[in-house]
């Protein structure tokens, strides 16, 4: 079907797509319906799992175009981009969306500019004037949303994770999946190692559902096992703020914030962070805020749906007591 | 090995930001300008790559209005060689595709060995210039790298990128573009002899006319900008921490359903 949205898979590595794929899907899908278009799947990986494919078809994708080969994993945006471009040159889909994840936003970036057409990164809401589609994405450090429409499709965005509901699943569907052929260019980057980072065992900060952070008022890199501790309770990963970061007490992958990450999940939990305007920048868009902190004017109560007043130090363990108690009533 | 920095001057984030009686664009009085604190980590890289190798020029690029000669005169002042600004009322309102077609055409003019630049900016947080110039001049390009190494003989740079869970490193030929994440370095300040020294350095403003564009238009349009929708007042729980704890879990649970 011409005027199709695309949807570009994340993978897991391990051939199957994330959950960051369904809320594409998720969107893609109710804004399509409005149109009376079609949504469809974009998967570039050296490895896609049959229960992969099920998957995206039962997330809504009518049609797969998969590229299945070793020369693709990892991401490399000058292998990738023409390969995209060249069929959505044939197909011409009404619009190209992919997450706001490492390489997806390069990846549409490029593609954006192969295609010649804008590009509106990092979107948190989509609606329809005309028939045609306006994105909503904060600018200046979240104080502010920039409505945004393009000039001709297809329509290239990257959508902010856990902010979309994602795609009701129907396991009843199979996937048709389309192979194009395939011609990596010679030349460009090579691929050397991969360094995993430390395991944790808690999941990755942009795409948790709940996040516990810590800031200043941890008073130590040894203190953070106290959120860890609370964070295993509810499944949820571990933030810092930027004062704990440049203070080397977290790796810099677990900052918060403007020079961070972005966030959005379903609760976000600040102990001892006072709430820095760089700080909300990257965690504004989270659905609950709660902070501990024991200073009653700290500006993050500004913006917290739920404020504790006291010492970290005796809330946080009874946070994770009176979790646990819950988690155990089921 | 001649290295170009591409940069951009943006709002200070602690400053206050209102929109203007044009709703797509912000008020600009009263704001305090920066080099946005990505750019600084590529710069920052930029030096230390010529400091190294011990011989090389820094050239540091902006695109923007009159303003922006200032974020230029930091990079200068911080240690960078010379400037190149693109000053033209043509390029206004700029989408992110505009501007890494300008930008790609003054690395055209200047055929560097290296681009740098920052991830993001962060007045509209696109991340997405670096991407697009790489795309645009055909390199490849490596995004929001935390380490980097250029092989002695200067054919190639090996780069690792940050990814979820991971660093990816690549060897990428050379001219190859890379943009710097927060964590690669500790970009230093402007001394004051280099406050004094980047006044008699070169800024060259570069017109449209100068970059043989053709005519450009932005491909993404901003149909407004809204102030943030107030989130309702939340509550403030004091007293007994037992209280709160508990209170909190209560709540969350009973009343707002999030775990
Ligand atoms: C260009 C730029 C970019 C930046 N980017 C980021 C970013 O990405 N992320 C970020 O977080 N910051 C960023 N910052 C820094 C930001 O401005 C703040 O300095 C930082 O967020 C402060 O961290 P903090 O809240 O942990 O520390 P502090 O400001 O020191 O606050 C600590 C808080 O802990 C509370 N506290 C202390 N002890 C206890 C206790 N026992 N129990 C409970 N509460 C306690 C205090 O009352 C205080 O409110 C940036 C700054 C700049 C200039």
């Amino acid at each position: 079907m011409a005027g199709a949205f695309w949807c570009l898979v994340e993978d897991d590595r391990q051939g199957r797509p994330k959950k960051v794929t369904a809320e594409v899907l998720g969107e893609a899908g109710r804004r399509a319906k409005e149109l009376g278009a079609g949504v469809e799947a974009v998967w570039l990986t050296d490895q896609a799992a049959e229960d992969g494919l099920r998957q995206l078809a039962a997330w809504g994708a009518a049609r797969v175009w998969l590229w299945e080969d070793a020369a693709l994993a990892p991401y490399r945006g000058e292998v990738w981009a023409p390969v995209v471009a060249e069929l959505a040159g044939k197909e011409a889909p009404r619009a190209i969306w992919g997450a706001v994840t490492s390489r997806q936003r390069e990846f549409v970036a490029r593609l954006a500019a192969r295609l010649g057409v804008g590009l509106a990164a990092d979107c948190v809401g989509f609606g329809l004037t005309d028939g045609q589609l306006v994105a909503t994405r904060p600018v200046y450090a979240g104080k502010l949303l920039s409505k945004v429409r393009w000039k001709r499709t297809p329509w290239l965005a990257t959508l902010r994770p856990n902010v979309f509901r994602v795609a009701e699943a129907d396991e009843s569907r199979t996937p048709a999946v389309e192979r194009p052929a395939l011609s990596v260019p010679q030349g460009g980057s090579t691929f050397v190692e991969r360094r995993e980072e430390a395991q944790t065992g808690l999941p990755e900060l942009t795409e948790a559902e709940i996040v516990v952070s810590g800031g200043r008022g941890l008073k130590g890199p040894e203190n953070f096992v106290l959120l860890e501790e609370l964070a295993q309770v509810l499944g949820a990963a571990v933030g810092a703020s930027r004062a704990a970061v440049d203070a080397g007490w977290r790796p810099h992958r677990f900052q918060v914030g403007q020079t961070g990450r972005t966030i959005s999940p379903k609760l976000y939990i600040g102990c001892g962070i006072s709430g820095a305007i760089q700080h909300l920048a990257g965690m504004r868009t989270s659905k609950v805020i709660c902070a501990v902190n024991k200073d009653p004017e700290a500006p993050i109560f500004k913006i917290a749906d739920f404020g504790l007043v006291g010492d970290l130090f005796e809330v946080v363990p009874l946070l994770r007591e009176e979790f646990k108690k819950l988690k155990e009533k089921g | 090995m001649k290295v170009l920095v591409l940069i951009k001057q943006v709002p200070d984030t602690a400053t206050q930001v209102k929109v203007s009686a044009d709703p797509r664009r912000i008020d600009t009085t009263g704001i305090t300008w920066i080099v946005s604190p990505y750019d600084e980590f590529a710069i920052e890289e930029a030096l230390r790559i010529k400091e190294k190798r011990g011989q090389g020029e820094v050239v540091t690029v902006t695109l923007g209005p009159d303003r922006a000669k200032e974020a230029l005169r930091s990079c200068l002042a911080m240690g960078a060689d010379r400037g190149i600004h693109v000053n033209d009322p043509a390029f206004e309102g700029a989408d992110t595709l505009l501007a890494a077609r300008v930008l790609a055409a003054v690395i055209t003019r200047e055929q560097p060995q290296l681009v740098l630049t920052g991830r993001q900016a962060i007045d509209d947080d696109m991340g997405a210039v670096g991407a697009q110039v790489a795309e645009l001049l055909g390199w490849p390009c490596l995004s929001w790298i935390m380490e980097e190494a250029i092989a002695d003989d200067g054919s190639k740079v090996r780069a690792g990128r940050q990814v979820e869970g991971g660093l990816e490193l690549f060897d990428l030929p050379l001219p190859c573009l890379l943009t710097a994440q927060k964590g690669i370095n500790e970009p230093r300040y402007p001394t004051l002899k280099g406050i004094m020294g980047a006044k008699k350095k070169e800024i060259k403003e570069l017109k449209a006319a100068d970059l043989g564009l053709g005519e450009v238009a932005p491909e993404l349009e901003v149909v407004t900008l809204e102030a943030l929708p107030p989130r309702p007042p939340g509550r403030i729980l004091t007293g007994d921490p037992k209280d709160m704890a508990r209170e909190l879990v209560r709540a969350l649970r009973e009343d707002i359903k999030v775990v």
